[in-house]
């Protein structure tokens, strides 16, 4: 029986979209090339009786519509919303981090009586342009290039949603979308410890650094995910971030679908323009009503579909969608907990990320070594201990270290990774933990280090950018992955892209596979039961 | 007490195209100058004994026609020492332009077709955006008094280019250059001039997000670059007789101390001298974050308002350089009547910009050379050249001002060794005003030269801030005209221009 619906890659995007199909009534089939699930959402166990968050180690973004409509719960997904964490200063102290707002303010006033009281408005205005941009996410974007009546109702839609905004505010959301997380920060507070840590969420997985303009959208973009409608907070997925995707395989698998594994593609079948299935690297042929890539942009159509199918122009633009990657990450199974000097035994900031980079000039300083084409001498890393609040991924007393760093170019001044590059690389983040937690160094049972080249090599992103493109206006909304194509369908019938991407981009969020997932059967003619975004906070 | 409809704060080519465009239309104006002679930025030096230069801005290509035009400024005495110049880049294979983003040559196929496409693309584009320079920016908000026919036109306009160059309009709006530069071209000395012109002025490398704003602001206001005889000051006196025939009266050598308010209204402007002026309107054409931190002060406006003004960005990043010549210097392939750029590739110029973000000054600075000296007498001694440098990119802010301009001074003249070798033997005297110095000697905050970041977040209806941006301010009778202004910076007297439009059509006084 042939497929309606082929899809390329278990992420998760690829997973959301195929449960939705499935659930639709399609007959659905997953392939993916390595022998396990997950993409970049996987727990694997690369040490004896240790469970690694390999790539994504933390969830915040993933859409709790998404996680209600596919009974993900159901089928065995647990989020730990975790508390706290802490920015280590070089002059031994600490500033912690709580969820809670009140402990955050008061955390601040020990640093600065001003800051603390700035927090308030800081918080208020972000959380005004959270509230706007969210109900976006799970929404096609509209082509303001053309003139078809959905199109035309969108852009409305969009300009009174705006319009109905105060005037101060819209003018404020637009600075906020345009300037760099540095300056943002400048109009509220003073003292750079605190500016270090909030700068945190504008730079991970871009190219960007805290003083480029356009980094402040970033912090928004991870600013606005929700941990059991706790809005902007995060917690670990029980059993590593694996479980996000095993979940979505027990519930496609409920549905009906299925999941192949150690399944490569070499290519999309195009037949009189129209994708009619793949060609698996095995040489097995397998047809289908349509063809779903989960991979990125580059990848897709560069690699797997052959280019005489493509317009010329629409080529041209693929390539120059900008994928360079930015960060590498470091797995390393403990004998026992890390001591950092600074926090006091038991602390509970240790449930959460710990940051060693106190300043925004610090950060900065270490993108323009990624912009001269060598990994950060003084990295900024975000140290988690997932197994400080749940004990199924390590043996009793072990514990399991993610250190996600950037930044980390996907080539040494010009070249590719060597082995050697990537050991001086971890070595580089092991020195640097230890400094702030002396002894670290002893507690390594075994470190896995990733840099752009194993992200690529491994999960198939492009360059190792951890978004499948980077996040900058001119690859965002109906730009992306690029202008006139941002509405899930390739320029090949039947062929369409579900993956990061696409609008609104990338982070374990889910939305671009459930929007193609929404356009999949809007031409499919296939009614089906699809949440709306939340639209209030 | 003297009374005016009037009064304009600041006799720099805004201030004064701004009075006499009000003065022209019947109202009765003053203009009040802190310094000696009107100009602002725009005025020549003589910064060693028989040499002189343009001492701030050295080139002349904003200048806004409508403003030529209505101030009839050749009839008042303006003239070009040069009026299309040609940028040169040095090295043993050089490279000309014709003005900013013009014709080039010197390369090699591929990258002229290449760049044959880019610049005929970026040009429209910018086409597509100069009428913008002419309006007062929109508020962003239901029935906002906007002119929608101007902005339907204009925006219609944009999508009337078609399907494909509207999508592609969209997708580079907020782009950086380096990539548009990267993704095409291939030749350094081409990219490398080009992310500096994109640059000049910023507080922004080629890599930085939005940069490519910068070119596209640049090119809607004028891609040709002319050289005013005398220098620039010779751009202010025109203005100043223009506006002298218009029945402005200009108080020069006096500095406004404090605009006066009566009655929750701008009433008029108290000078040093504590004499006050009466006026039904204060115009302030000097830098926003000064009139409404000093001239203005806390009393008279709401604290979320204060800090917004205190918080316009205004990093100046550039450094003007002036050298007095014994003889003349030889650039390697370049002609000393050439804008004559040193900016050798894209990350010459990024990582020009780095260290000023902390402070620093960079180790190989960028710049773009001027010789007024070689298109005319006068500016310096026979046989002698006056040499006028903006070198980028330099800190505003450094630890130690004195040792950084040391090292600034040292580090620039030392790129200049390399291409123009010997020159250092020729030089008389130097002079390096950085950021602060500027500040210092013409009251930009900042040293920023447009009073203010001309950055995306900065720009149109965000120009100074949301609220001040159709250039009259919540102080009633006070009104803005200067380069903090929309549409910015660059000796176009825009601004000015189009302030006086806003208040006339007010109607009333």
């Amino acid at each position: 029986m042939v497929l309606d619906a082929l899809i390329i890659g278990a992420g998760h995007n690829g997973l959301v979209t195929a449960s939705y199909l499935a659930r639709a009534g399609m007959k659905v089939a997953v392939l993916e090339k390595n022998d396990w699930i997950g993409g970049a959402a996987v727990s694997r166990e690369l040490y004896p009786g240790f469970t690694y968050s390999n790539c994504s180690y933390v969830s915040s973004l993933f859409r709790p519509e998404i996680m209600r409509d596919l009974e993900l719960s159901r089928y065995g997904l647990q989020i730990l919303p975790y508390e706290g964490g802490a920015v280590f200063t070089r002059d031994g102290g600490y500033l912690g981090m709580f969820r809670d707002h009140d402990a955050n303010r008061r955390e601040f006033a020990r640093f600065s009586a001003r800051d603390a009281e700035a927090y308030d408005r800081y918080s208020r205005d972000v959380m005004q342009h959270c509230r706007f941009i969210r109900p976006l996410l799970m929404r096609t974007p509209p082509d303001p290039a053309r003139f078809r009546p959905r199109d035309l109702a969108e852009l409305a839609w969009i300009g009174r949603k705006v319009m109905d905004l105060p005037e101060a505010q819209i003018a404020g959301m637009i600075r906020f979308w345009t300037m760099s997380i540095s300056d943002f920060l400048d109009e509220y507070f003073e003292n750079p410890v605190i500016k270090g840590y909030l700068a945190v969420s504008a730079i991970i997985g871009t190219a960007l650094g805290p003083m480029s303009p356009g980094s402040a959208y970033v912090l928004l973009h991870h600013y606005m995910g929700d941990v059991d409608g706790n809005v902007g907070a995060w917690g670990f997925a029980r059993g590593g971030m694996g479980a996000i995707t095993r979940a979505l395989t027990r519930s496609l698998e409920a549905a009906g679908g299925e999941v192949r594994t150690g399944k490569a593609v070499k290519r999309v079948l195009v037949r009189q323009g129209r994708a009619i299935g793949v060609e698996t690297e095995d040489g097995e042929q397998i047809h289908a009503a349509r063809v779903i890539s989960n991979m990125d942009a580059k990848r897709t159509f560069l690699r797997h579909v052959d280019e005489a199918e493509l317009p010329a122009q629409f080529v041209r633009q693929v390539r120059r969608f900008k994928t360079r990657g930015s960060s590498g990450k470091l797995n390393i199974a403990l004998d026992a907990a890390p001591k950092f000097t600074a926090l006091p035994e038991g602390a509970p900031n240790l449930r959460g990320d710990l940051h060693f980079t106190d300043s925004v000039e610090r950060m900065e300083r270490a993108y323009d070594d990624w912009k001269s084409g060598h990994f950060s001498r003084d990295p900024f890393q975000d140290v988690m201990i997932p197994t400080m609040i749940d004990p199924t991924m390590t043996p009793p007393g072990k514990h399991f270290m993610s250190c996600f760093v950037q930044y980390a170019p996907p080539k040494i001044a010009g070249k590719d990774w060597t082995d050697a590059d990537r050991d001086a690389f971890g070595a580089t983040c092991i020195d640097q933990i230890e400094t702030y937690a002396p002894g670290f160094k002893s507690l390594i049972l075994h470190a896995e280090i990733r840099t752009p080249r194993e992200l690529e090599a491994e999960v198939g992103l492009t360059e190792g950018n951890i978004f499948q493109g980077e996040l900058t206006f001119d690859q965002l909304l109906f730009n992306r992955p690029v202008p006139g194509y941002a509405q899930y369908r390739a320029p090949i019938r039947d062929l369409w892209i579900s993956g990061s991407s696409t609008h609104p981009g990338g982070g374990v969020m889910g939305a671009p596979g459930r929007n193609a997932a929404a356009e999949i059967l809007r031409d499919a003619r296939i009614g089906h039961q699809m949440s709306d975004a939340y639209a209030v906070i | 007490m003297q009374s005016f409809d009037v009064a304009i704060i600041g006799g720099g080519t805004n201030g004064l195209a701004c009075a006499t465009r009000l003065a022209q239309a019947g109202r009765k104006v003053v203009v009040i100058e802190a310094a000696p002679e009107v100009g602002g930025g725009a005025g020549t030096v003589e910064f060693a004994p028989g040499f002189r230069v343009s001492g701030l801005a050295h080139l002349l290509h904003m200048l806004d026609p409508r403003v030529a035009r209505g101030m009839a400024l050749e009839r008042h005495g303006l003239k070009l020492a040069a009026s299309d110049l040609v940028t040169a880049v040095p090295g043993p294979a050089p490279l000309t332009m014709r003005g900013v983003f013009g014709k080039v040559q010197g390369l090699d196929p591929a990258d002229m077709e290449a760049w044959q496409e880019m610049q005929a693309r970026l040009t429209r584009f910018a086409g597509k955006l100069a009428p913008f320079r002419a309006m007062t920016p929109p508020r962003i908000a239901r029935k906002a008094g906007n002119d929608m026919l101007a902005l339907a036109r204009a925006g219609l306009s944009i999508r009337a280019m078609g399907k494909d160059e509207f999508r592609e309009f969209m997708r580079l709006f907020l782009i950086n250059i380096a990539d548009v530069l990267e993704d095409d071209l291939t030749d350094d000395r081409l990219m490398g001039l080009v992310a500096f012109d994109t640059t000049l002025g910023a507080w922004a490398g080629p890599r930085s997000p939005n940069s490519l704003l910068g070119l596209l602001n640049r090119i809607s206001g004028g891609a040709r670059l002319a050289l005013p005889a005398g220098g620039m000051g010779s751009v202010a006196s025109a203005m100043a007789e223009a506006a002298h025939a218009a029945g402005v009266v200009i108080l020069t050598g006096q500095r406004a101390a404090a605009i006066t308010v009566g009655g929750d209204r701008a009433v008029g402007v108290r000078l040093d001298s504590s004499e006050e002026i009466a006026a039904g309107r204060v115009i302030s054409a000097i830098c926003p974050r000064t009139t409404f931190a000093r001239l203005v002060g806390p009393a008279h406006l709401d604290t979320g308002f204060l800090r917004q003004a205190r918080g316009i960005r205004a990093r100046g990043g550039a450094a003007k350089l002036h050298l007095a010549l014994s003889g003349a210097p030889e650039f390697t392939g370049a002609d000393l009547r050439a804008r004559i750029v040193i900016a050798p590739s894209v990350d010459a110029v990024e990582t020009a910009f780095n260290p000023v973000k902390y402070g620093e000054v960079p180790k190989s600075p960028v710049m773009e050379i001027v010789l007024p000296s070689a298109h005319e007498p006068g500016m310096a001694p026979e046989g002698q050249h006056s040499l006028s440098a903006i070198v980028q990119f330099a800190p505003y802010n450094p630890a130690d001002p004195d040792a950084a301009r040391a090292e600034m001074l040292a580090n620039t003249l030392a790129v200049l060794e390399k291409h123009a070798p010997g020159i250092g033997k020729l030089i008389l005297h130097a002079e390096l005003l950085m950021p602060y110095d500027i500040e210092a000697r013409y009251g930009m905050s900042g040293g920023s030269w447009h009073h203010g970041d001309l950055a995306a977040e900065q720009m149109l209806f965000l120009r100074p801030f949301a609220g001040v941006a159709q250039y009259r301010t919540p102080l009633a009778g006070l009104w803005l005209a200067g380069a903090g202004s929309h549409p910015g910076g660059g000796i176009s007297g825009a601004p000015g221009w189009n302030a006086a439009g806003a208040l006339l059509a007010e109607g009333g006084q």
